[in-house]
């Protein structure tokens, strides 16, 4: 059995409980050891991008380096993966930031960006094998019509992502054919759903959420699913739509037939 | 103009507003572009030129959702959502400036607002 580092960040343990859930008892399973590391903290929800941040990067540091002796760190919220994969691409090429993380530290030596970070959906394809997944479904979801909700914090910034294409990404289409469905290719899959702007602009939330269910919709989606539970929310929430939305997780983990012993 | 404000935004965001070709991908791509006063190319041309004041008082530094896609899509590699930090760091980091503050929180939570959304906003508003 593989054992990878696993961050659950924040919101898994409070909104997003299900995402977790599935995702441990999902990968248990397929026969991959997730163990959270002692005392982790928030990653801070956004990368701040300025140059002259550094104690905005120092969670995440924290987070990568005590993965630093295991296969890797796997993250499963969407923008966890974002700061800590940014943080990682950043410090690697950044020796002036790396040093001064390290003073703000105290670390022995600086922190450069040696943990390998995988998403979830990473660990699926690049661990696991689609292949592999498939061969262990039990129960497919047959004419199923999945429209993969991307969003922006996957992919962006793809050089330091560097998960998929930016623009015609299939990470999740693929993952959506290993557990037996038929993904939907639709135009708003890399847009951006509001984020948290639903905290002060609950009408822009509304057009964004909005035009993303939209575009799924109109090209035959019957639900949707997202790895990020702000996405959920503001699709949830604030769309107007009725088209069912998930997390890639709980459709995996029902794929496997682990749902109903989740539940009970 | 104020140039030591330029060049601490130009130091902050790492990006050089000389690369700009104008052609307004950036803010073609936006999607709060509906909602800006100043849109993504402007403060990168109004950086360029020196003309900051109007942007530090605008409503439309706290509109950029961080979705990085003008960042990825921009054929000059200027990055203008970086840009646009640098500006809103420029005036938040002032004392007394915040834009949101733990106060406000309670009313605009639901049982289902995720702590992503607070913690973000609140490193996107508050320094």
């Amino acid at each position: 059995m593989q054992t990878f580092t696993y961050y659950p960040g924040c919101t898994l343990r409070t909104k997003a409980k299900d995402l977790d859930a599935y995702a441990r008892s999902s990968a248990e399973a397929l026969g991959i050891a997730l163990v959270e590391p002692e005392n982790w903290q928030c990653c801070g929800g956004a990368y701040t991008t300025a140059t002259n941040e550094p104690a905005t990067k120092l969670s995440a540091v924290r987070t990568l380096m005590s993965a630093k002796d295991s296969e890797g760190l796997v993250t499963v919220c969407s923008a966890c993966h974002n700061v800590i994969k940014q943080t990682n691409y950043d410090i690697s090429r950044n020796q002036a930031m790396a040093n001064k993380v390290k003073l703000y530290l105290g670390l022995d030596e600086a922190y450069t960006g040696e943990t390998t970070v995988y998403h979830y959906l990473e660990l699926l394809r690049d661990v696991v094998g689609f292949d592999n997944l498939k061969s262990k479904v039990i129960k497919p979801f047959k004419d199923k019509k999945i429209a993969a909700y991307y969003g922006c914090l996957l992919l962006r910034p793809s050089k330091a992502l560097a998960m998929d294409d930016p623009e015609n990404p299939s990470i999740m289409e693929d993952f959506i054919r290993a557990i037996g469905g038929t993904p939907v290719i639709y135009a708003q899959r890399n847009e951006c759903c509001g984020g948290y702007i639903t905290m002060e602009d609950k009408e822009q939330a509304h057009k964004r959420s909005n035009a993303v269910m939209d575009s799924a919709q109109s090209m035959g989606a019957d639900m949707i699913i997202t790895a990020c539970p702000l996405c959920l929310y503001n699709l949830k929430k604030n769309s107007g739509s009725d088209m069912p939305v998930y997390y890639f997780t709980e459709l995996l983990a029902e794929a496997l037939g682990l749902k109903e012993v989740a539940n009970e | 103009m104020n140039k030591n404000q330029k060049e601490w935004i130009d130091i902050t965001s790492g990006v050089n507003v000389c690369k700009c070709m104008r052609c307004g991908k950036c803010s073609a791509t936006c999607p709060s572009y509906d909602e800006m006063e100043y849109h993504p190319h402007q403060f990168v041309y109004m950086v360029e030129k020196g003309n900051i004041e109007p942007l530090l008082n605008s409503d439309s530094l706290y509109k950029c959702l961080t979705c990085f896609a003008c960042v990825e899509r921009c054929p000059r590699g200027v990055e203008p959502a970086k840009v646009v930090e640098a500006v809103r760091l420029t005036a938040i980091r002032k004392q007394g400036n915040n834009h949101l503050i733990p106060d406000q929180i309670p009313e605009m939570l639901d049982d289902d607002l995720p702590q992503q959304a607070i913690v973000t906003a609140f490193r996107k508003y508050t320094k």
